[in-house]
């Protein structure tokens, strides 16, 4: 069972602001999504490697050389809003 | 013979021998396209950067493709041209870049037709999860075309389109293949590089093609595979030519069913349907014995576990900062970041969001996550196992044939909908859909082929020597 308590302090973890309508939601179908995998339990897994990757990835190494990369044009082309060449946010350290 | 019922290959060849001009071609598709579309709405946005007018064939006569069309789903990158996935986050979003596979797509001489609607970064199974509107089956108007690629599957099954790309985390090229009588085939992970793809779940993630008969697969598996320095997951192999593998030839292969498959209460038409596909490959000399395997639905519980762990990791990246959506009139970051993220996302990218930070948060990883890594474990193994004796794994590709639009509600009952599909993902390894027939309503009805990892040459020729055994009289479904 996850509470809607819990909903609320998932959602601040995900940056996520949800109505009251949708904690509510959540609370109950996050509840039946958990329920239906804990179908898990029934599998024996006590001595079982975790597998990240399905396929055999060692260290991909390339050589150390610089490339061309996008321009810093092409790179702010999308930002909502930008100043003097970099990406423009709202204040970040509040007042007190 | 209308062009834009031909396939890829049928194209291809026309043009070798100068039987037809490039621009016929584009014309009948264009004009399919804007009879059709405004009923299906497969895509989201037509490419406006070629001019048919203006296309000149001779500038495609030494490439692969010789400047036929192919659709693009809409989480490929392509630059300059809008990639939305299908979300209000990305609705203005412009690559300033292409994914490998449209540089390679662009390379081989293919034109890009446009980008296709999806499930909202790719996170569905019906298409509904489109912020923009829903796609429709060609083969039923209140029907869903599958999903997460459904806009793929249905331009392709509409003949608005010989071939198409999609992308494949959990079915989503092999369920709306399905559903639209069409074949799709999701290539071992690995396989085609996923630079420029927008990332759902890296670790189960792999774009692979669709289209209207196998040989049109194989073609494009020429173009999209191979090794790319910009994914490091891509592995360095030489690839077949995989029409080389476009035999009727299923004799002495070895062919397993799993138990644990058809023990599933699933729908007994597509049951009939996929058994009766089974008898006519036992005629043809297929040898076919029953299996074990882990149960599907434990795959689609550690599926839904690793995918929305990994998506909640890969979506942290829409804050409003550099690209994409910003909310308005936030007067601080955080608030910038959560009302951004409340208006960009829809219901279930958030629910998938939710679910992924639940698993992952403090004192519940053990539980879920590493339990769900584990049990992939248990799959793969159980799948490799298998492998060393068999060289294919059948069964239904979906439970049932296409719902109808708005049927599903329940989240829980939408993810049954891949049940057959998730485990191709956990394992990692290859696997096609192909249409083996039709229910009583007339929709189709799908037939997947699992194959070992980068075995795909496998798949391709048995699913041609089914497509030539079945010899199914896929007509174009009537549009009304």
């Amino acid at each position: 069972m996850i509470n809607e308590e819990e909903v609320r302090y998932i959602a601040d973890l995900a940056s996520l602001k949800l109505s009251e309508k949708e904690v509510e939601m959540f609370s109950k179908q996050l509840s039946d999504i958990v329920d239906y995998v804990e179908k898990l339990d029934e599998l024996d897994t006590e001595d079982i490697v975790p597998t990240a990757y399905t396929i055999p990835v060692k260290n991909v190494f390339r050589e150390d050389k610089v490339k061309e990369s996008l321009s810093l044009e092409k790179v702010l082309k999308n930002a909502p809003e930008k100043q003097a060449d970099q990406f423009r946010v709202p204040k970040i350290i509040e007042e007190d | 013979m209308k062009l834009y019922k031909c396939s890829l290959t049928e194209l291809k060849n026309m043009i070798e021998e100068k039987r037809v001009k490039l621009q016929d071609i584009h014309e009948s598709i264009s004009y399919r396209t804007t009879h059709t579309d405004p009923i299906i709405k497969a895509y989201v946005n037509k490419n406006e950067t070629y001019n048919i007018d203006e296309l000149d064939q001779n500038n495609y006569k030494d490439t692969y493709l010789k400047g036929l069309p192919i659709a693009i789903k809409d989480n490929i990158s392509i630059e300059e041209i809008k990639t939305t996935c299908s979300s209000k986050m990305l609705e203005e979003y412009v690559p300033p870049y292409n994914a490998t596979v449209v540089e390679k797509i662009k390379e081989a001489g293919g034109i890009i037709t446009g980008k296709t609607n999806m499930d909202e970064y790719a996170m569905g199974s019906s298409t509904e999860n489109s912020a923009f509107f829903p796609t429709v089956n060609p083969w039923g108007k209140n029907r869903v075309p599958g999903g997460s690629s459904g806009g793929s599957a249905a331009a392709v099954a509409a003949g608005m389109v010989p071939v198409s790309l999609g992308s494949d985390t959990g079915g989503s090229i092999r369920q709306p293949a399905s559903f639209c009588g069409v074949v799709g085939l999701k290539p071992t992970y690995g396989a085609v590089s996923r630079y420029g793809l927008v990332a759902f779940a890296s670790s189960l993630d792999q774009i692979g093609p669709l289209a209207r008969n196998v040989e049109d697969i194989a073609l494009m598996m020429n173009v999209i595979t191979g090794r790319d320095e910009k994914d490091s997951t891509c592995v360095n192999r030489d690839y077949p030519d995989f029409t080389e593998y476009l035999k009727n030839d299923v004799k002495d292969m070895k062919i397993g069913i799993p138990d644990q498959y058809f023990d599933i209460d699933f729908d007994q038409e597509v049951r009939e349907s996929v058994l009766n596909a089974v008898e006519k490959l036992k005629k043809a000399g297929a040898k076919i014995e029953r299996v074990s395997l882990t149960g599907a639905e434990y795959a689609l519980a550690a599926y839904y576990i690793i995918a929305t762990a990994e998506a909640s990791s890969n979506l942290a990246r829409y804050d409003g900062v550099r690209y994409g959506l910003r909310a308005e009139g936030a007067d601080n970051l955080k608030k910038m970041f959560t009302e951004t993220r409340q208006q960009g996302f829809g219901e279930e990218v958030k629910r998938r969001i939710m679910l992924g930070t639940y698993v992952l948060s403090s004192g519940y990883y053990d539980d879920f996550y590493l339990k769900a890594q584990k049990v992939r474990t248990l799959i793969k193994n159980d799948f490799d196992q298998l492998f060393t004796d068999y060289d294919l794994i059948l069964s239904p590709t979906t439970p049932t044939t296409a719902f109808k639009i708005g049927e599903k509600r329940d989240p829980l009952k939408m993810y049954a909908a891949d049940i057959f599909t998730v485990p191709v993902n956990i394992a990692g390894i290859p696997a096609i859909s192909v249409p083996c027939g039709f229910d009583q309503k007339g929709l189709p009805i799908g037939l997947q082929l699992m194959g070992a990892h980068f075995k795909e040459e496998k798949l391709i020729q048995a699913a041609f020597s089914l497509e030539k055994i079945l010899n199914l009289d896929i007509k174009y479904p009537a549009l009304k």
